[in-house]
């Protein structure tokens, strides 16, 4: 079963600063979403309000696809929608062995057959038993990610929230996790909701996607829209220039 | 005007050998722009490091030559390469949150580079660190001298990380990944800023970055290394013709606008690339 997303008027307030601004957004189930901004977008919060994890001070973030979804805050919603952090350094446990950190999310549901669970979890996402009793100092960078990617799918979610799931890693391993991460979409059905700096990353696994720039949603296009550079704003624009690389005879256009 | 020949770092490891980072690294380095690149671990920032004279005190350099500009930089007396490290070799880092002072101010960090490397007064030091604030195009040089490093945003601090490497007009700068931690467009005029620098004061660069495609539109030259070696050499411009399957295998697992390849291809290490 498949399940959407859906966004509508969100605010995120901290003190005087507005972070997210009257942002909506809908995700239908199994669609990968992309996100793309710069620090400071807002672009990270948007995505921690829908996994709880920023205060929501207006606008209503539900569900959709299918009848008597969970409401968010509810335990049962969290246990559809998981989220992969950016730096695979800072978000596992140091003092947690792999299988302790996959453990944790089964035992907070209540989900039984953990043993197995883990190992299948560990399979799926290219990791043979061998790691499953390792501490993360003991991992590179890219199979840490994959130890989170693991513990976010080990529930079996609907909706998978990527925070720059690999601006952390080297190009080489980024290409392994996001064929990686696609490969798990395809095969559960999942629906993407994905923030990235990097629009050559984004426009790989979404096939819509919004830009936003201090805290408001500046355009949505469609991935083929940013192929074909049918961009309006100007903003997006210098995002594309700047994904192409240096040119010497544009520097004036930065 | 520097020439590194067989360049050699280690560290001591836990089974009481040493392991090497860098196994004999050799370029010679004009008033050019040359760009190291590799992954993590391949030892780029570490060849940097050594020339800077900034390896770990544990650390091991050895070479059969790293000169610059005549001067032996492997036995020079530690009182000569203090005064060519910041003054006539100049190092930006990666991510200014880190690496400024945080509890001095932005004209301070500047003039102390300035009282360490050239005898000025006070007064003169001040104009001269303001003319560099507007050199790295910062508007309103008066204002960013008396801000702290958390006062200002990521690309205003590597601007004025920049302004305090230029100050003391050094001939060599190495920048260690200068924009990596910055947002893309930000990147750019960064790069943009470094360029002019770099072109008006016939500066040498090393531009040291895991970012092949940004290296090779801004660099002349690009070594690409890889376990502690150089595996290839490109010219700029040259990243449709690497020959060696590492640069390859790494141009080709980037996702690309414009492009739909399913899944993407990844890089194969063959452990005879590490020999």
């Amino acid at each position: 079963m498949k399940a959407g997303l859906s966004i509508e008027g969100l605010r995120v307030v901290f003190d005087d600063f507005v972070a997210v601004d009257d942002v909506s957004i809908r995700v239908e189930p199994g669609q990968s979403f992309g996100i793309v901004g710069e620090s400071g977008s807002g672009k990270s919060t948007l995505l921690r309000a829908v996994g709880g994890l920023a205060p929501k001070s207006a606008g209503v973030i539900s569900l959709i696809g299918a009848p008597d979804l969970p409401e968010p805050g509810s335990r049962a919603f969290r246990r559809r929608v998981q989220m992969v952090f950016q730096d695979p350094y800072g978000s596992l446990h140091p003092r947690q062995t792999v299988d302790r950190i996959l453990a944790e999310p089964l035992a907070i549901h209540g989900i039984g057959d953990a043993d197995r669970r883990i190992q299948q979890a560990l399979d799926e996402v290219g990791l043979g038993t061998g790691f499953r009793f390792r501490y993360p100092h003991q991992l590179s960078g890219g199979q840490r990610q994959r130890v989170a990617i693991a513990r976010a799918l080990i529930l079996e979610p609907q909706i998978l929230l990527l925070d720059e799931p690999t601006s952390a890693l080297d190009a080489s391993v980024q290409a392994e996790v996001l064929n990686l991460l696609e490969d798990m979409r395809r095969r559960h059905g999942l629906t993407f909701v994905m923030v990235s700096h990097d629009l050559a990353v984004v426009t790989y696994l979404c096939d819509q996607l919004m830009v936003m720039q201090r805290g408001r949603s500046v355009e949505k296009l469609s991935a083929d829209d940013l192929a074909q550079s049918r961009v309006a704003e100007p903003y997006t624009q210098r995002l594309m220039t700047a994904s192409i690389g240096f040119r010497r005879d544009r520097t004036e256009t930065f | 005007m520097l020439v590194v020949d067989d360049l050699r770092v280690s560290f001591p490891n836990r089974d009481g050998g040493f392991t090497q980072a860098v196994r004999g690294v050799s370029f010679t380095l004009g008033r050019e722009r040359l760009g190291i690149v590799g992954e993590s671990g391949s030892g780029k920032s570490q060849t940097g490091r050594a020339i800077m004279g900034l390896t770990a005190p544990e650390g091991r350099v050895t070479a059969k030559t790293l000169a610059f500009d005549g001067v032996d930089l492997i036995n020079c007396p530690p009182r000569e390469r203090r005064r060519l490290r910041g003054g006539r070799i100049a190092m930006i880092l990666q991510d200014p949150k880190f690496s400024l002072n945080p509890v001095m101010t932005i004209g301070d960090q500047i003039v102390e580079t300035l009282d360490a490397h050239a005898k000025v007064s006070r007064r003169e030091a001040r104009e001269r660190a303001l003319e560099t604030l507007r050199q790295v195009q910062i508007d309103d040089p008066g204002r960013v001298y008396d801000l702290y490093p958390h006062e200002v945003s990521g690309g205003m601090g590597q601007r004025a990380m920049i302004a305090m490497m230029l100050v003391a007009e050094p001939d060599l700068l190495i920048a260690d990944e200068p924009t990596s931690a910055l947002d893309v467009t930000v990147q750019l005029q960064v790069l943009a800023i470094l360029d002019r620098l770099v072109a008006e004061r016939g500066m040498g660069l090393i531009f040291i970055s895991h970012d092949l495609r940004l290296v090779s539109t801004f660099c002349d030259r690009i070594l690409v290394m890889y376990a502690g070696r150089v595996v290839e050499e490109l010219p700029a411009g040259g990243l449709k013709d690497a020959k060696h399957p590492y640069t390859r295998g790494l141009v080709n697992c980037l996702p690309r606008l414009r492009e739909d390849r399913h899944p993407l291809p990844t890089l194969d290490r063959r452990p005879e690339w590490a020999l």
